[in-house]
């Protein structure tokens, strides 16, 4: 074995445990530290936004548990007024910035984009490795913001507010922000790249896997959404700096305009959160079914739809603010517009699973959380681009339920579908089925309990970012607090089974839920360094089952 | 704590019922379609769960009608969410014209309130039952949202312009006013409550503890401020005559020193007179030089408010002169919603 | 999906030595590399396209302060920076085409030509930003309605000093300081304030759209800079050139964003005739 630099017993134990008999696969062929912070092997790369993604969600998911905690009494008993609000303000930005904008992408898009399209590399390795420091010093940087004393404007960062009344520390985060979608921006460039210039011989468009399709449309959304708000911060941050008037209106400034650039951005990039999803729901429903995902070009253009549809709702954020109704009035059919595409792959994903031959593997299990959550998700947002029901709702804990719905019961059940699903070929090892299924289900359960009350909570008027509350609101909060309880059971489960198994699990063959695509079948599990020993030649279209791929562990 | 506790918020306002009613049908849409979705997945899953390894199920590529279908059916049920939502909305939000005005302005964390009859609340708001209200909202400092869940009515209230939200109570009683746009640290606290009374009991509730007429405050502040020194009603003006200006249209000449086709003219609302006093070159009368100081930083947005009802009471003839004593005048006295104030 | 075949490039072939590991060809690098220029400058568009679209909408809201406050900027300089960038875009294209043909001496060379126009540019820009902080035009927290007030006196008084000049007459009045602060002199408290925020708002606009501007080309001239050297050292060649191209692209990006800075910054004021 390879033992260059900071070589240890650890990490000789490491090499021990993940080495296969030919130790030449990318986790075993150099041990080094250094090997792992400048590799310029896409795999690598995508664990090490796994482990620091990981850490981010944490961090998140304690500032939610101080938020419900607050929330169990309607007085403000547990936290002050100002640390609530920065706990909130934390939640979203890292939960948005560091986990979910990041997580199917950097994570299963680093690793697998490569893989499934035949390809030795991404296209521009050193820029992803840059993309994923750009990510670690974004990170560092607000955590910084955090640990100088929090920032309490909100994650939407409205103005005026924000740029003159605020005395946190908005600067310093809206630094780590700019520096964060850069990764972003860049490693949707990579992606784009990629995927247009390095497809093997014969994998035309319309063979590219769903999960290729979903990565794309995100990273057009990426590319294109992104600079907008670094230059909104940028804004923000010479509007408090310099005290001019861009958003004040005591120095003739708007601050709608604020409310106006910052969502051109913000509302595109919850799309950048859920597209990547729904390309694994494709991949993990045609896998567990055996069979061919149905309708594939109408689901692959439905993809680039919700992009580019995403662009131009944006101020159905806004309908409250004034702005005229006419404009509203387009928004709301815009926004409605956004329905129809998610609703047409909800459907074709149960007409893939009619006739089909279906095992309940892990994945599949998250997978068919996320069809139940993201279609209440999705219905929910109905209420929201209905003028005559927004006005009500507006600004309630109903968006909070709506948004996640998405974003919890629709991205992160697909972000922990997929994890599950190529754990087995990015780790050569198999977790135990019996656990992940009961940390599915208590997810299931413990999110809904979460949740749901909240859709009422919203409907009877309780605001949102409120820390006290009229005590008629108790009842529901309670609920949704005990329910957060169970929630975070779901959560940390995997973060014992799942590092358990990387270390002592059974040993997974290179197609154990016998996949159709290009990882499954010409890479062994976890891939050599260079993913595949003769570049593959695609000569049919995707989700072919042949029999030969089939699955050898049995659920 | 289950002694307050209730599934559905109250009903008090005429547009309540309507938002209720549309809320329902989006329930019963979705309801529908998730036990659609629910029941399928679980019954394929039993159905066509994996009973042999060997068997590889046949591929289906598509279903022209089935797609079309469950297209073209969410888009119809789209089509009518939003016409039906279009309807609330509108009605949500046009106001009666011939609703009684109050005036809301929020700062950090409160929200005050004035009467035109000069009773002014802090965190409440008294309001009779069946007649149109329509409250004038701005915002001293940053964004703020008057929100009334009882009534369904919501409007962000942003510094620097005026908005507004009307409503028509229905039924007495005391509900609750939030704050619904994040604004600082006690943002939670930044609420109050909306009392609605039967007709006669606002007109003693309002007859109680008022101060002089909101419209006799501007009058006071028409005078402090030199108002009267240019706007003097008579031959020497050296600035428009403001009796009677309000709500009509007022021929200009520039806007924002640039000169603009003859014949143009503007509505003489709330929100003109107020940029009127702030920003004097916005929008100059036809035939009158541009030479009216800037009030910005001298006035608040109450005494605005109060300015503006003045001159919205304004009549013919009634300019003060600028030496005089001011006795009340009569018109502001009459507090009887049933004859004309004009 | 899962037909194996011997194909292009496998293990053991000979690499060429520009070719990165993970290409199979020269001509899939260069396309990769190419395509990948593109749509990090499709970024800048939209990053720049955020100031655009505030600057729009504050132009059309303060149009006759933006045009007063525009006059202030000189127009000559401009025009003399519209001018070195174009050449500088030349000077680009003639190292890229050398690059192309295998030139190194001359793709160097015409690379730090560009830099050099570049750095006449920033010169330019220094000048005129010197000018305007000795005037008190910075739009910071030191900005005051009264300095922009007797700027704008100072403007007023030169304008008749030259029409005196132009009509033969020796002697020429000052302006009356009515015409020009009356109605606009802060200490009034009249709409000198208004009118002092709105172009205050236009110099901010200005500031930050040029200084980006500026900051893109601060970049631009370490990456040519780096390859002038690469290609002094004859790394590039008829087969590998698409460094040289993309550095090309990006200057060409930096000139156009500058020719819509120019005209909407520069030509709006009433000097061109309204």
């Amino acid at each position: 074995m390879a033992t260059v630099g900071l070589e240890s017993k650890t990490f000789e134990k490491f090499a021990d445990v993940v080495g296969h008999e030919d130790d030449s696969n990318y986790l075993s062929h150099d041990h080094s530290v250094l090997s792992w912070l400048f590799t310029l092997d896409h795999k690598r790369i995508a664990l090490l936004y796994l482990v620091t993604i990981t850490l981010m969600f944490l961090l998140g998911g304690v500032l939610a548990g101080a938020i419900r905690l607050e929330l169990l009494t309607p007085k403000g008993d547990f936290l002050t007024a100002d640390t609530y609000n920065k706990a909130f303000t934390a939640h979203g930005i890292i939960m948005l910035f560091f986990f979910l904008i990041p997580s199917i992408p950097a994570v299963l898009g680093n690793f697998l984009v490569p893989l499934m399209i035949g390809a030795k590399d991404v296209a521009f390795p050193r820029l992803n490795l840059f993309s994923y420091y750009l990510y670690f010093a974004g990170s560092v940087i607000a955590l910084t913001a955090l640990l100088l004393g929090g920032v309490d404007t909100g994650w939407t960062f409205y103005t005026p507010f924000s740029s003159t009344y605020s005395n946190s520390y908005v600067i310093v985060m809206a630094v780590g922000l700019f520096v964060v979608g850069f990764s972003s921006i860049l490693t949707g460039l990579n992606f784009i790249i990629t995927v247009h210039r390095m497809r093997c011989p014969g994998l035309t468009w319309f063979r590219l896997p769903l999960f290729i399709w979903g990565i794309y449309a995100t990273s057009v959304v990426q590319l294109l959404g992104t600079p907008v708000i670094a230059v909104t911060l940028g804004l923000l941050g010479v509007e408090r700096t310099l005290g001019v008037g861009i958003f004040d209106p005591r120095l003739g400034g708007d601050p709608i305009l604020f409310q106006h650039l910052f969502w051109f951005y913000s509302h595109p990039a919850v799309y950048i959160m859920i597209l990547p999803s729904l390309g694994v729901t494709s991949e993990v429903i045609a896998t567990f079914s055996r069979k061919n995902v149905f309708g594939y070009h109408i689901i692959a253009f439905s993809s680039i739809a919700i992009a580019v549809f995403g662009f131009i709702v944006w101020a159905h954020h806004m309908f409250t603010t004034g702005i005229s109704p006419y404009a509203a009035m387009v928004f709301s059919l815009l926004t409605f517009s956004v329905a129809i595409p998610s609703g047409i792959k909800v459907f074709s994903w149960l007409a893939t699973m009619y006739g089909g031959s279906i095992s309940f593997g892990t994945p599949m299990i998250y997978a068919f959380g996320f069809l139940g959550l993201f279609t209440i998700g999705g219905m929910t947002g109905l209420f929201l681009s209905t003028l005559g029901t927004d006005i009500h709702l507006h600004d309630t804990y109903f968006i909070v339920a709506h948004f996640h719905y998405i974003m919890v019961g629709g991205a992160i059940m697909g972000y922990m579908a997929a994890i599950h699903y190529w754990w087995p070929k990015m780790t050569g090892r198999l977790y135990s089925e019996f656990w992940g299924k009961l940390s599915a289900g208590i997810t299931f359960i413990g999110f809904n309990f979460t949740f749901f009350p909240q859709f009422i909570l919203g409907y009877l008027g309780m605001p949102r970012r409120y820390y006290e509350y009229p005590d008629e609101f108790q009842v529901l909060n309670v609920f949704s607090t005990a329910g957060a309880t169970i929630l975070a059971v779901g959560y940390l489960m995997p973060l014992v089974y799942m590092p358990y198994s990387f270390f002592f699990g059974e040993k997974a063959n290179s197609n154990p839920y016998g996949g159709s695509t290009l990882e499954w079948t010409n890479t062994t599990s976890p891939p050599s360094p260079h993913n595949f020993e003769k570049t593959p030649v695609v000569t049919e279209e995707p989700y072919h089952y042949h029999g030969k791929e089939a699955a050898v562990v049995s659920h | 704590m289950f002694e307050e506790f209730k599934w559905l918020p109250d009903q008090a306002s005429t547009v309540a019922p309507e938002v209720d009613m549309l809320m329902l049908f989006i329930v019963v849409v979705t309801v529908l379609i998730t036990a659609l979705v629910t029941v399928l997945t679980l019954g394929f899953a039993v159905a066509f769960r994996r009973k042999s390894e060997s068997y590889i199920p046949a591929p289906w590529f598509g279903c022209i009608p089935l797609e079309i279908g469950w297209t073209l059916i969410p888009v119809g049920i789209c089509l009518v969410m939003f016409s039906w939502g279009v309807k609330v909305y509108s009605n949500i939000v046009i106001p009666p014209a011939d609703a009684m005005e109050i005036y809301a302005v929020g700062r950090q964390w409160m929200w005050k309130i004035q009467h035109p009859e000069g009773q002014r609340e802090i965190n409440a708001l008294h309001v009779p039952i069946g007649r149109p209200v329509k409250v004038t909202l701005t915002s001293e400092d940053v964004i703020h949202c008057f929100s009334i869940p009882a009534f369904r009515v919501k409007q962000d209230v942003v510094p620097g312009r005026y908005s507004s939200l009307w409503f028509q109570a229905t039924k007495a009683g005391t509900y609750q006013l939030f704050c619904s746009e994040y604004c600082g640290t006690e943002h939670s606290r930044m609420i109050g409550k909306v009392i609605v009374m039967e007709e006669a009991d606002y007109q003693k509730w309002l007859s109680e503890g008022a101060e002089s007429g909101q419209a006799l405050q501007g009058r006071k502040l028409y005078t402090k401020l030199q108002c009267v020194t240019c706007h003097t009603g008579n031959a020497e003006a050296k600035a428009p005559n403001l009796e009677g200006i309000y709500r009509k249209h007022i021929p200009i000449s520039h806007v924002d020193g640039v000169k603009i086709k003859e014949g143009t003219k503007v509505f003489a609302d709330d929100a003109y007179i107020r940029e009127s006093i702030l920003y004097p070159n916005a929008k100059v009368a036809a035939g009158w030089e541009s030479i009216m100081p800037t009030y910005q930083g001298l006035v608040t947005e109450e005494e605005l408010l109060q300015v503006i009802a003045y001159i919205k009471a304004l009549n013919q003839g009634q300019t003060p002169p600028r030496t005089e004593e001011t006795p009340t005048p009569a018109t502001i006295q009459n507090k009887n919603p049933n004859k004309e104030a004009n | 999906m899962s037909a194996i075949k011997e194909t292009v490039q496998d293990h053991g072939q000979h690499h060429h030595k520009d070719l990165a590991h993970h290409f199979d060809t020269l001509e899939q690098q260069h396309d990769a590399n190419t395509l990948g220029m593109w749509a990090f400058l499709l970024t800048e568009v939209l990053f720049f396209g955020g100031l655009f679209a505030a600057y729009t909408i504050y132009r059309y809201k303060y149009s006759a302060m933006f045009e007063e406050a525009s006059n202030h900027l000189d127009i000559t300089l401009g025009a003399t920076n519209t001018v070195i960038l174009i050449l500088s875009s030349l000077t680009m294209a003639l190292a890229v085409r050398c690059s192309q043909t295998g030139n190194s001496l001359w793709t160097g060379r015409w690379l730090l030509i560009t830099i050099a126009f570049g750095l006449m540019f920033l010169g330019v820009k220094y000048v005129e930003w010197k000018h305007d902080y000795h005037i008190h035009l910075m739009p910071g927290k030191d900005w005051s309605g009264k300095d922009w007030w007797h700027w704008q006196y100072a403007k007023k008084a030169k304008d008749m000093e030259t029409e005196a000049h132009k009509n033969g007459s020796a002697e020429h009045s000052l302006p009356n300081r009515k015409d020009v602060l009356a109605d606009n002199d802060p200490s009034l408290g009249v709409r000198g304030i208004q009118d002092s925020q709105q172009a205050r708002l236009f110099f901010l606009l200005y500031f930050c759209m040029t200084s980006l501007h500026a900051l893109h080309m601060l970049v631009g001239f370490v990456l040519i800079g780096i390859i002038a050297y690469f290609a002094y050292q004859g790394a590039y060649s008829p087969d590998y050139y698409s460094p040289v191209e993309n550095i090309g692209l990006y200057w060409h990006f930096v000139d156009i964003v500058w020719i819509f800075l120019f005209p909407l910054l520069y030509l709006l004021g009433a000097h061109m005739g309204h």
